[in-house]
């Protein structure tokens, strides 16, 4: 995507990290545990806290999610990494240091496939994964002169996921952070949970003349939504695009985003950034893997999207579109499936996709909490195969089912909504309209064939939308062409 | 009854076990012992309700016939191990007051074999040092210190009625006073250990040695002193000062102590992660007094400019004692000896400048406020660390730092492993290496400390076993012209302390160190 500036075009050139936190029920390091809105230090172990003499002891189902991430990441997986001490000084962070990976992390390169909101698609690089453990969380709101820590985070695995420079506009930055955590929650490694921070974003944006080198890159810390990521990269742009145009440079700086103004604005200069002191943590060995362990993973990996998407579109015979949007979540896709078996899957999914998403759309509800089984779902598909139904009456059926989270067939028999097929009554309905109308009947005789329709209308009405439309239609015809 | 002081834990065990006495009385006798050797300022906090209290559990025990293998020695804890609710410090301001909530792992395994715990003993701040001299709490006096024993007679210091109760009970009470002529240091970094141990107030005590801190007291108080092989004791609540060097061991009076010691400190533990699975043997029984054949590997490099004659001739000394005991000496080179200090002076002030940025006075330990959080960091650090502590963190932070990490930090790693290689290159034609512990005597309190790297010079023998994480230990072997401890340093291979500790035991055996330091919590 190419952006007019006053001296020309401009290409805005765009790399995420994402903090991952790791589903695990313990810590990275400790053993504490984990759950999200626990009392403040209430789930903290004394390396946690830092005391004096406590050492790190790594945590394997987090290496395991780690490798199943980079797995579902179709990254190199590399047997032998190191595990650094990154140190800084900050209230919330005990030890003193952050253990991390520096030169030699757990996952190398991969790549995600974005599905772009035209149908096409586009594949971004994944430069690497490493583990790491969080911090805590300074409270700076609870006291007029205090802050308050809260170690419950700190230790909690994380995966940095860092990508390649390679988005070109907020979309595709969107798509990116989409995908990404539907491969994280297909593979049940990360809640992808941007609200309760559990997945968070720090955003690299630099501009550069269409072909040319890269500009000089800000990075813009701890985005916590998808929305504010989009507008963090528009406003980005917009001011290196303003700054270079009237003859200025970019700083290389640490960003922050100001979520009331949904602006950026500068936390420290490459100058002020801290020197970290890397070096490899002393308290632990190598991390080294066996590749027979790895092939284990690999051998439980759920279909991922990509796979699930072609799928669709060669089982089911879906546009590359309605597939896309059915396995964003993997429930969709599993609720779709559901109603699809057995049944047209075209028009299952058209239901799915349209009435269903639209539905929960309205009330705010996820497809985990839907008012509506599959199986419901399936079941009013059912009727209206079967002709039990019209698709009219299907759709009010539907809002009852929506309404009530009663089937479908209970609600037909209720409510008397089972379709006339019947030919005698659906004729004698005809006669009835056709001779209230005569003078109607003259003027479609006469050529209007326009009032065709009219007279449907009347007929359906006359059997409150029972009637089946194609024998209405049928009858209709033969009665006023007779 | 014989003086309960003057015997060894093993001679200890055996009378325990024979019901001689009580862990009860030998405890007793060594709480008082503790409390007469206090102008050696050995211990940090003394816990004779604690000893006691563990004492009659271990009487329980041995009643029960269920004694474990350590039952009954009271001994005294390097304040560098956490012991849960007693005082630990490190010897450090910063850390004044804090009890720990838990029990180090090696201490933990002590007490599961049933040890009595006399105190918590001084040392250097954060292990940091190399003549106790750094420590919060007062430098450690060497028991071995000159100085002249007086006479008193008590004063009754009571009046009226209970003057008169005094006076009534008989003879005025002589009291003895021990005046030091000069204060010698007992070495470092686990210097109150050392003098502890050779002043006859606990029969061993725990030590951590990074790069020399228990052999080299050892040898400045004339005791034994083990550092085990990297991973073969627990890191797990020691106040970690350089995590890839730091090791804890048994500082006795005899090698089979610290062979006996060592089987209740070690083992594999599955909170530090660089403890080895391994089996501890019965470190004992491998002390047959056979060394027949024993290679005995004689490094060219140790043999330094400037070393005083005295040690070089008890390095022949000593290599002559283990030839006539049926050992081969050999010539080995050890060609990477000359860079282990520098290569030492990064690497352990690197991890240490990461290590202790946890005490900066925000959950625990002293806290000196200040008008922001930075202000209150630099505050409390200021305050609580030393001078030397404060230096290692800047030199660690300084090589550490980008555009200096590849000269300085690598550039150690990467000798660290040729000085490993050299020793593995080694061992393919010895099994025991030979050298002197310290390239001196003690010195005076107050010597060595204008030129900092002039104290570092003590290290020189000892760094090398740290950098190449194996096993090495001090034996007393002689007398200086002073009639000062000398010691011989033997290195075994990694996790082959048995032969070690045979050849260690071998020459104590030829040594017969049995000169005792004129100052003796016995015989004041």
């Amino acid at each position: 995507m190419l952006i007019k500036g006053e001296t020309g075009d401009w290409e805005v050139v765009i790399g995420l990290e994402v903090h991952a936190q790791v589903i695990s029920n313990a810590k990275l390091f400790s053993g504490a545990a984990t759950a999200f809105g626990a009392d403040p230090n209430t789930q903290v172990a004394l390396l946690d806290a830092g005391l004096p003499g406590m050492l790190p002891v790594i945590n394997r189902y987090c290496v395991e999610q780690a490798v199943r991430t980079g797995l579902g990441l179709k990254a190199q997986i590399n047997l032998h990494s190191v595990f650094d001490r990154k140190n800084y000084f900050y209230a919330d962070l005990p030890l003193g240091y952050q253990i991390s990976q520096y030169t030699q992390p757990i996952v190398g390169k991969g790549s995600i496939v974005l599905d772009l909101p035209d149908g096409s698609s586009r594949t971004v690089g994944i430069t690497r994964l490493h583990l790491e453990m969080d911090a805590g969380k300074s409270l700076h709101d609870q006291h007029p002169s205090k802050t308050y820590v809260d170690l419950n985070r700190a230790g909690v695995a994380l995966m940095e996921i860092v990508s390649e420079p390679d988005m070109r506009s907020p979309e595709e930055a969107a798509a990116y952070l989409r995908k990404l955590r539907a491969i994280l929650r297909y593979l049940g490694t990360c809640d992808g949970n941007m609200e309760e921070g559990s997945m968070r974003c720090d955003v690299n944006v630099s501009v550069r003349r269409p072909g040319g080198p890269f500009g000089t890159r800000t990075e813009t810390k701890n985005v916590n939504s998808i929305r504010y990521v989009m507008m963090a990269i528009e406003y980005e742009t917009n001011r290196q695009i303003e700054i270079l145009e009237s003859g200025g440079t970019i700083d290389q700086e640490t960003r922050l985003f100001d979520t009331v103004k949904f602006t950026t604005r500068s936390m420290r200069s490459k100058e002020e950034a801290h020197d970290y002191r890397y070096f490899p943590d002393p308290d632990l060995l190598p991390l080294v893997l066996d590749q027979a362990w790895v092939d284990e993973i690999r051998s439980t990996l759920p279909e991922l999207p990509d796979e699930k998407k072609a799928r669709f579109m060669e089982q089911y015979k879906l546009s590359a579109y309605d597939a896309g949007v059915l396995v964003a979540e993997k429930a969709s896709a599993d609720y779709y499936e559901a109603v699809a078996k057995g049944r047209d899957p075209k028009i299952a999914s058209n239901w799915v996709t349209g009435e269903l998403f639209g539905a929960l759309n309205r009330l705010g509800k996820s497809i985990e909490e839907s008012p509506v089984s599959a199986a419901d779902l399936g079941g009013l598909l059912d009727l209206l195969a079967d002709n039990t139904i019209s698709g009219r009456i299907a759709k009010d059926v539907f809002a009852a089912m929506l309404e009530t989270g009663k089937s479908a067939a209970v609600i037909v028999e209720e409510q008397g909504l089972r379709q006339v097929t019947d030919t005698g009554a659906i004729e004698a309905a005809i006669d009835g309209v056709l001779a209230a109308n005569a003078d109607k009947v003259a003027e479609f005789r006469s050529g209007k064939d326009k009032l065709f329709g009219f007279f449907v209308g009347q007929v359906m009405k006359q059997t409150q939308g029972k009637a089946n439309p194609a024998l209405v239609n049928e009858i209709l015809q033969a009665k006023l062409k007779g | 009854m014989t003086d309960l002081t003057r015997l060894s834990a093993a001679e200890a065990l055996d009378g325990l076990a024979r019901k001689d006495y009580s862990a009860v009385e030998l405890t007793e006798v060594h709480i008082r012992a503790v409390e007469a050797a206090r102008p050696l300022n050995a211990f940090v906090v003394e816990t004779p309700e604690l000893a006691l209290e563990q004492a009659r559990a271990s009487d329980a025990r041995r009643a029960r016939g269920e004694a474990g293998p350590f039952d009954g020695i009271p001994i005294g804890v390097k304040d560098l191990f956490c012991t849960k609710g007693v005082q630990s410090t490190a010897s450090s301001r910063i850390l004044e007051g804090f009890v720990p909530p838990y029990e180090s792992t090696v201490t933990a395994n002590l007490f599961r074999d049933g040890a009595v715990m006399l105190g918590k003993l001084n040392m250097d701040e954060f292990a940091m040092g190399s003549a106790n001299i750094t420590s919060h709490f007062g430098p450690v006096v060497n028991p071995w210190s000159p100085g002249t024993l007086a006479q008193h007679d008590e004063a009754f210091a009571a009046e009226g009625a209970a003057a008169e109760l005094v006076a009534g009970m008989g003879q005025p009470r002589p009291r003895q006073e021990w005046t030091f002529t000069r204060k010698l240091v007992p070495g470092g970094s686990s210097g109150g250990s050392a003098a502890a141990v050779a002043a006859r107030c606990v029969m061993a005590a725990t030590g951590t040695d990074t790069g020399g801190s228990i052999r080299q007291p050892a040898g400045f108080v004339g005791i034994v002193g083990l550092k085990p092989t990297y991973g073969r004791c627990s890191r797990w609540g020691i106040v970690a000062f350089a995590s890839s060097l730091d090791q804890a061991g048994p500082m006795t009076r005899t090698v089979r102590d610290a062979a006996v010691m060592l089987r209740s400190m070690a083992g594999f533990d599955p909170k530090d992660s660089t403890s080895v699975d391994m089996p501890v043997p019965d470190f004992a029984a491998a002390l047959t007094g056979d060394i027949r054949g024993l290679r005995v590997g004689i490094p060219r490099e140790y043999r330094m400019d400037g070393m005083p004659a005295e040690i070089d001739r008890l390095w022949e000394k000593g290599v002559e004692m283990l030839r006539r005991q049926g050992a081969e000496p050999v010539d080995i080179s050890l060609p990477h000896t000359k860079y282990a200090l520098p290569t030492y002076y990064i690497v352990a002030p690197a991890e240490a400048s990461s290590n202790l940025a946890r005490y900066d006075g925000v959950r625990y330990g002293q806290r000196i406020d200040g008008t922001s959080l930075k202000d209150m960091y630099e505050n409390t650090r200021a305050a609580g660390f030393g001078a030397e502590v404060r230096r290692r963190i800047l030199i660690g932070t300084y090589v550490l730092s980008a555009g200096y990490y590849d000269a300085y930090y690598l550039k150690a790693q990467k000798v660290r492993s040729r000085i490993k290689q050299d020793f593995d290159e080694a061992f393919k034609r010895c099994d025991v290496i030979l050298t002197p512990t310290a390239p001196s005597a003690a010195f005076g309190i107050g010597e060595n400390t204008d030129d900092p790297i002039q104290m570092y010079l003590n290290d020189v023998f000892t760094v090398t076993v740290n950098l190449a994480g194996l096993p090495g230990i001090s034996v007393p072997v002689g007398l200086s012209a002073d009639r000062l401890p000398l010691g011989l340093q033997l290195i075994g291979r990694p996790f082959d302390e048995e032969t070690l500790l045979r050849a260690a035991e071998a020459l104590e055996r030829a040594a017969g160190f049995e000169a005792l330091p004129p100052f003796m919590a016995g015989a004041v």
